[in-house]
């Protein structure tokens, strides 16, 4: 008997892994960018978001390796006068709370809207694909875009701000489960016609245990592809929607509130406030991605590789 | 006697991640001209892959491993894409399957034949109008000039595999390939496109290799026939003596598991067990899991094609 | 045919109906009505009086009613940050919105169509497999740090292109109501980097579809065909798989141009170019709601506008939809 990480190195997954040097380069940079997500408080030079840290007569200092940069500021400064690289791991740090709760939310109602319409079908399907449809039809990013700026014009800046992190998520959350929704319905919509299923349903198990305990994760590989691919979805939306003022306030800023900022300052020579939180967004997003690609055509494998 | 078409010891490979598999092994066979050759066999035999193979269409990853194929004597199988295009459509016409997934929905038959006619003759487009007219009427359409103008999913299942004959017939070949023109349309249409097709391969002299599973269509229309199994020729002869005798274990159960082969009242004939698929063929010969003459030289040595009785050969170890 | 065409029609039309209502229930709750008339140096009676004249004390159901019909009537509400109709606002802001799509929309075809149509002919070549890391990347770029940096390189640095605004341009009917940029040297200029944003974000998508939508069709029966019958290459690959990997992207590009509709709002943010999404922007932060609704409505409706009819036009390009539609 062996156990399940004896199986695991053996598995085909594994051994394609290991074998794409892309993949592996991705992980790596990614868990490194986890690591420094997690640790932020302990990493970091000064905690960006206490004001009690921030002189401003440090501010727009350039980063150490060019003249007038200090060593205590290894990237510089912004325009607050607060350490660059800290504030950005704190940012990094947000960006990776907002983007996995919004896509644990977004696969939380998709899986049981999809997993609901693809098993009972006739109405419950009906019904909810249609919901999907229109939801679908208006790009998500407009939805969070209105719904973002319907909440601050309703509730006003300030409760907007403090509400940020959460609102953030529910925003993104809810602009974009019909994705979930549709592949779910899809994966089980095969399975549904499947022995296993109509053994279950002999043996008399209630629908909703076959739907979760069975059906379910069965369906599940289709979700993983699109489980990353939204997760690199949802950090950009943040940005974005921090980008436009909708998102995290300065004072706590996200890299996209980062990158808001600084840009009026390349004009006056400190391109580092918004050139490096624009680097280190792309860079996240780009493994989250190259993992996705990766993972995608290990799940779905061609015999012959094109 | 140089023959029209000369197969010689094909063999097809598919290059796979996980190494190289055999698709056909050992394939040898002749034609002339006018006859009629008929490649029987499962699904999963290789009929098609052989038939590819001729004008150079295995998808890939399958390549020619192996063996020669000498077309008007010329060695075809060493052609380059370019040289193979004068052949293709021109000299050797292949008839597909499934009308509806043959013919491009997006365009009309006209259009799809007039190119056809234009990729190999520098015509114009009224006289390659008027041989395609001519074409369609051969195949007996109604309508023809209508047809022309209307697209694929306008006629009916019969009409359309009609219209790929014609196109088919368009630059005069010596030899049409029909893969399984029958199995996607209707049974009562299957028969007067079989009829059809004989009738235009006797009028016009052309060659035939017919690639079925139906055996009974073989029977009728075809003068050789040549039975495959796993990727090898199991056995070949003339048709009427391989259904009226036939001789490897395999052949005797196909033909006996034709309904109407046995008194009413007697069991049909089945053969236990399945064709293997082509990563895992036994040791020696393919059917012995399931031939019920099987000793241990037939687990042991690959039999190869032999002389038997009644002008057949047959690869049995055991007959 | 018809059918699908009525049944296509009544969806757009609900669809419709849902975003009004959504749009005035926003105005409703949220919106200072009394406000946008009048501005805000009234008594509270005097508001009260007004609230009553116009009816802002009657039933939701009515006040709704009251509003589809304003609406159809072309009437949206006074944008209280202009002074002005505000339908009448987002007309005037339209033609940068649209001058914006329109270049990138160019750059868009011109760039996807070959190297996508070349990456689905010869994926393994060097140049298919630079363009697959490229769009990688593309994609994982945020529409506006790729502005950014555009300005930095090419304003800052190099100071060879505007870094903001649309320049000099030309008003085309003589009315306002349309200044373009296209017209003058000057206003191409300033249309350089602001579509060269847009649509780097919108090509690694369309190569990426154009190639996997091609692949497939070449791997189709009927191509399969093509090459029994002995057509040349070029043509097998330039006309008949062309023509059928086109239908496909078609209907994409028409979903898609919502997606780029959310890009303009942070293009414009960039570059201060003064479109729609700018408009919408400056709205939100005055919490001019009028405005800020009529935006939605205008919007919402141009989406649905455009999804209904390209999907009606794919059932007229499609022969095979033509006929299953009478079905």
């Amino acid at each position: 008997m062996k156990t399940k990480l004896q199986k695991f190195k053996e598995s085909y997954f594994f051994y394609s892994f290991k074998r794409d040097r892309v993949a592996m380069a991705s992980f790596i940079v990614l868990v490194i960018f986890l690591l420094m997500a997690i640790t932020a408080p302990w990493i970091s030079s000064m905690n960006p978001y206490d004001a009690e840290n921030i002189d401003i007569m440090n501010s727009e200092i350039p980063p150490m390796w060019m003249a007038d940069g200090s060593p205590e500021f290894i990237l510089g400064t912004d325009n607050m006068g607060r350490d660059m690289l800290s504030t950005m791991f704190y940012g990094l740090r947000t960006s990776i709370i907002i983007g996995l709760g919004a896509v644990a939310l977004q696969a939380f109602i998709g899986i049981v809207l999809g997993l609901s319409a693809g098993y009972m079908g006739g109405k419950t399907d009906a019904i909810l694909m249609r919901i999907a449809d229109i939801q679908f039809s208006f790009p998500y990013l407009i939805m969070a875009i209105f719904i973002a700026a319907i909440f601050q014009v309703a509730f006003g800046v300030g409760s907007y701000e403090r509400l940020a992190v959460p609102l953030l998520t529910i925003i993104i959350g809810l602009s974009n489960w019909p994705i979930f929704a549709r592949t779910i319905r899809a994966s089980v919509m095969g399975e549904k016609n499947k022995e296993y299923v109509e053994a279950a349903r002999v043996i008399g198990f209630p629908r909703f245990t076959i739907m979760f305990r069975h059906v379910l994760p069965n369906s599940l590989t289709s979700v993983m592809v699109i489980f990353t691919i939204q997760v690199a979805s949802a950090v950009q939306s943040e940005a974005a929607l921090s980008f436009l003022g909708f998102g995290m306030p300065v004072t706590r800023p996200s890299l996209g509130s980062l990158i808001r900022a600084g840009q009026e300052y390349i004009f006056s020579g400190s391109w580092w406030i918004t050139i490096f939180p624009g680097l280190w967004l792309v860079i996240f997003v780009l493994v989250i991605n190259l993992l996705g690609d990766w993972l995608r055509d290990v799940l779905n494998p061609k015999l012959y590789k094109g | 006697m140089s023959h029209l078409l000369e197969v010689r010891d094909l063999e097809v490979k598919f290059a796979l991640r996980t190494g190289d598999i055999t698709a056909i092994d050992n394939v040898s066979f002749t034609l002339d001209q006018g006859e009629r050759l008929g490649l029987v066999g499962e699904s999963g035999a290789g009929k098609s892959v052989t038939g590819f193979s001729i004008i150079n269409l295995i998808s890939k990853p399958g390549f020619i491993s192996r063996g020669s194929i000498h077309f008007e004597g010329k060695k075809i199988s060493d052609y380059s894409n370019s040289q193979m295009r004068t052949i293709r459509g021109n000299r050797i016409s292949m008839i597909f399957q499934d009308p509806m997934m043959t013919l491009n929905p997006v365009f009309t038959i006209g259009y799809q034949m007039i190119e056809t006619l234009q990729a190999h003759q520098n015509i114009s487009k009224g006289k390659a109008r008027a041989i395609a007219l001519e074409k369609l009427k051969k195949v007996q359409i109604p309508s023809p000039e209508e047809r022309l103008d209307q697209y694929p999913h306008e006629l009916s299942g019969g009409m359309r595999q009609r219209i790929i004959i014609a196109i088919s017939l368009l630059s005069d070949p010596a030899i049409i390939i029909a893969d399984e023109p029958t199995t996607a349309l209707d049974v009562t249409i299957q028969a007067e496109i079989m009829d059809l097709l004989q009738e235009l391969c006797e009028t016009e002299n052309m060659g035939l290799i017919l690639i079925t599973h139906d055996l009974g269509v073989v029977a009728q229309v075809t003068e050789k026939i040549a039975v495959m199994y796993a990727g090898k020729i199991i056995e070949f002869g003339p048709t009427d003596q391989v259904v009226a005798n036939p001789t490897h274990p395999y052949t005797i159960g196909l033909i006996g598991s034709i309904p109407g082969s046995t008194l009413p009242g007697e069991e049909l004939i089945q053969i236990p067990g399945m064709m293997p698929t082509l990563t895992d063929i036994p040791p020696g010969c393919a059917f012995n899991p399931r031939c019920e003459l099987c000793e241990t030289i037939c687990t042991r040595e690959t039999p190869l094609l032999e002389k038997k009785q009644n002008g057949i050969m047959a690869a049995c170890h055991m007959k | 045919m018809f059918a699908f065409i009525i049944r296509r029609t009544l969806q757009a039309l609900v669809v419709m109906l849902i975003i009004s209502l959504v749009g005035f229930a926003i105005k409703n709750k949220i919106g200072d009505p009394v406000r946008d008339l009048v501005g805000e140096r009234v008594t509270p009676e005097e508001r009260e009086q007004i609230a009553n004249d116009m009816g802002l004390n009657d039933p939701f159901l009515i006040q709704y009613a009251r509003f589809v019909k304003q609406a159809v009537k072309g009437d949206l509400g006074r944008s209280f940050l202009y002074n002005k109709p505000a339908l009448e606002v987002i007309v005037k802001h339209a033609p940068a919105t649209i001058e914006l799509l329109i270049g990138s929309a160019l750059i868009i075809i011109l760039v996807s169509l070959p190297l996508g149509v070349y990456s689905a002919l010869k994926p393994r070549s060097l140049l298919s497999r630079f363009t697959m890391s490229f769009s990688t990347l593309g994609v994982s770029m945020p529409v506006f740090f790729t502005a950014i940096l555009l300005i930095y390189l090419f304003a800052v640095n190099l100071q060879v292109l505007p870094s903001y605004g649309r320049g000099e341009t030309v008003d085309l009917f003589g009315n306002g109501y349309w200044n373009t940029g296209f017209l003058t040297v000057d206003g191409l200029k300033h249309l350089i980097l602001p579509c060269i944003s847009l649509s780097s974000i919108m090509l690694p998508l369309f190569i990426r579809l154009i190639r996997s939508e091609m692949m497939e069709v070449l791997e189709t029966e009927y191509i399969k065909y093509a090459w029994a019958k002995g057509l040349s290459p070029r043509r097998i690959w330039l006309i008949h798989a062309f023509k059928n990997t086109l239908l496909p992207v078609v209907t994409v590009f028409g979903v898609q141009m919502g997606l780029t509709f959310a890009f303009t709002i942070l293009t414009e943010l960039v570059f201060q170019w003064q479109g729609m999404g700018f408009m919408f922007l400056e709205a939100v932060q005055r919490a001019d709601t009028s405005l800020l609704v009529a935006y939605l409505v205008v919007v919402g409706s141009v989406f649905v506008l455009v999804n209904t009819i390209v999907d009606i036009l794919y059932g007229f390009i499609n022969p095979t939809v033509r006929i299953a539609g009478t079905r």
